[in-house]
């Protein structure tokens, strides 16, 4: 078979190729140490784990609804309205689905026509460009600068805004950099946006991952933007639960039943086990996340303060679990950097330029790591660092 | 801030220095001293105490909790009972319960028959004491918040986005 003439070319094209291999090495290499990892270190709280397998005890183990079990996108709701004040009706303005990842992949396909454009703030997570090619959209991405706190600025958006734009993705609290929008800089984002068609996916897998005086407030909550936005959040950062793969989006009713239909005819419905442990994650688990959440932040310091005593320069990141290091100190691009701490001191972190072509310069640090881990890690690379770099 | 070192010498069971603490509060070193300090003055850190489980070892260790039931003595309450117990370097834990009960130790020692010895030598006869109830331990499971024998182990992939 001539598969390259019978495959699909968009899908063909996508990926690069260069860091995959690297990825790749790493995932081969035992004993490495591994700063490079995207999910939280902690195990799902166990009174959630029980929760889904009394689920499977009792026999729980059929289909749910579509839209995903009415009881957890009741409580989807409650937690919504608790913890950040914003109203969403469980009937028709929710949808759980396989992942957050799901949620954006459903967003992009409901609303993108081919030749539509999407802004894209770059560095940030890699799923977006690549469904929004397969939607046949026009990924159009924005650049966030170190010296903004890798935010997106209002005049960064207006410029690349045109009359194709259908849809901005807003990826805060942000991986791979740490990055977060306070509602002040929502505010201004929104201004931009207000008079325009252009929907807003904001991305808030980390939301409940802040640290510092400011807590997070959904794009939604913006004054006159609850119309325009969908939020995605999911259970796989706040509560430790990646393997369970779960995720859900809110937003206008007309959007979420268009997403509803995606996921109905892709998915059926999400796992039901997870879904019955993830009722449990958001009745009783605030304290957990809480725990959680104030470990990382022990961490986050432990990190920026080891880059900073290297002699580079290492943004002060308040929300995710990522630092977002500049490594363009040590002359050497973001993958050389990273095969050659791999080789020589078998330290395992993330290339920036993975994240786009402007976290060239930069390498993505996990602290979803024990302390020890941390600063063993630290140590090792601190070694490396002090060999390329003149201070 | 106290409240956040407490946090972290319960979670480290003590096992870290002022340094390491320092860093994870983003505090100088000489503050976290001073907390620490103050904090042992006033007993609200009674000690640090390492946690052995002792199956792991040669030494034979005998654990047993053993149930009181006491006469309070008029204007003293328990507690002059209890000092009497608790002065004894066998007893590692000594409470209070509401309940069946009044007191409640936990005993330390070499042997069965050693514990047993100081129920019926030293405690059964001791004013005030109505009965006792001796209960051996025959595996610990989890020991101040540690679990012991935790398999669940860091099985993520070395590198996920």
């Amino acid at each position: 078979m001539n598969y390259d003439k019978l495959v699909n070319p968009v899908v063909d094209k996508l990926a690069p190729s260069g860091i995959r291999k690297f990825f790749d090495v790493v995932n081969m290499m035992e004993n490495a140490i591994s700063l490079g990892v995207g999910e939280p270190d902690f195990v799902t709280p166990w009174t959630i784990r029980e929760a889904g397998i009394y689920s499977l005890e009792s026999g729980k183990t059929y289909y749910t609804a579509n839209s995903g079990l009415l009881e957890l996108r009741q409580e989807i709701a409650n937690y919504t309205k608790r913890k950040y004040g914003v109203d969403y009706d469980p009937a028709d303005q929710i949808l759980v689905t396989v992942g957050g990842s799901e949620a954006i992949d459903a967003m992009i396909r409901a609303i993108v026509c081919p030749g539509d454009e999407v802004l894209i703030p770059e560095p940030s997570f890699v799923c977006y460009k690549p469904l929004t090619e397969m939607a046949g959209g026009i990924p159009v991405t924005i650049e966030t600068k170190e010296k903004d706190a890798f935010r997106l600025m209002p005049d960064q958006l207006r410029e690349k805004i045109t009359d194709k734009t259908k849809l901005l993705i807003l990826p805060y609290p942000n991986n791979p950099t740490g990055g977060v929008m306070s509602k002040a800089d929502m505010e201004a984002i929104a201004e931009v946006l207000e008079g325009t068609d252009i929907m807003v996916l904001s991305d808030e897998i980390y939301g409940e991952l802040r640290y510092g005086e400011e807590k997070h407030v959904p794009f939604s909550a913006i004054k006159g933007m609850y119309d325009r936005t969908v939020v995605v959040n999911g259970f796989s950062k706040a509560f430790a639960m990646t393997g369970w793969r779960l995720g859900y989006a809110m937003g206008p009713a007309k959007i979420i039943g268009l997403m509803t239909k995606i996921h109905q005819y892709g998915i059926m419905s999400s796992p039901t086990t997870s879904q019955f442990a993830a009722i449990e994650a958001l009745r009783s688990c605030d304290r957990d996340v809480e725990d959680m959440c104030r470990e990382y932040n022990y961490r986050r310091r432990v990190i920026v303060d080891g880059f900073r005593e290297m002699g580079l320069s290492c943004f002060e990141p308040y929300g995710a679990f990522y630092v977002f290091p500049c490594i363009k100190k040590t002359g050497m691009s973001s993958e050389e950097f990273c095969n050659k701490l791999l080789q020589e001191e078998k330290v395992a972190v993330v290339p920036g330029n993975a994240f786009g072509e402007c976290g060239e310069g930069f390498i993505r640090c996990s602290y979803a790591y024990s302390v020890e881990n941390i600063e063993e890690a630290l140590r090792r690379i601190a070694r490396f660092v002090s060999k390329y770099i003149d201070r | 801030m106290m409240d956040e070192i407490l946090r972290i010498l319960d979670k480290e069971q003590g096992a870290v220095n002022v340094a390491k603490i320092s860093r994870m509060l983003g505090k100088s070193e000489e503050e976290v001293s001073a907390a620490l300090r103050d904090m042992e003055e006033k007993n609200i850190i009674a000690g640090y105490k390492t946690i052995v489980n002792w199956d792991k070892t040669d030494r034979d260790v005998v654990t047993a909790l053993i149930e009181l039931k006491v006469t309070p003595q008029r204007g003293e309450g328990f507690d002059k009972v209890a000092k009497r117990i608790y002065k004894y370097p066998q007893v590692k834990a000594l409470y209070l319960m509401s309940g069946a009960y009044d007191l409640s130790v936990m005993i330390e020692g070499k042997s069965m028959k050693d514990v047993a010895l100081f129920v019926a030598q030293k405690l059964a006869p001791m004013d005030g004491i109505i009965s006792t109830a001796t209960h051996f331990v025959l595996k610990p499971y989890k020991m101040e918040g540690i679990i012991l024998e935790d398999n669940e182990k860091d099985t993520r992939q070395v590198i996920t986005l």
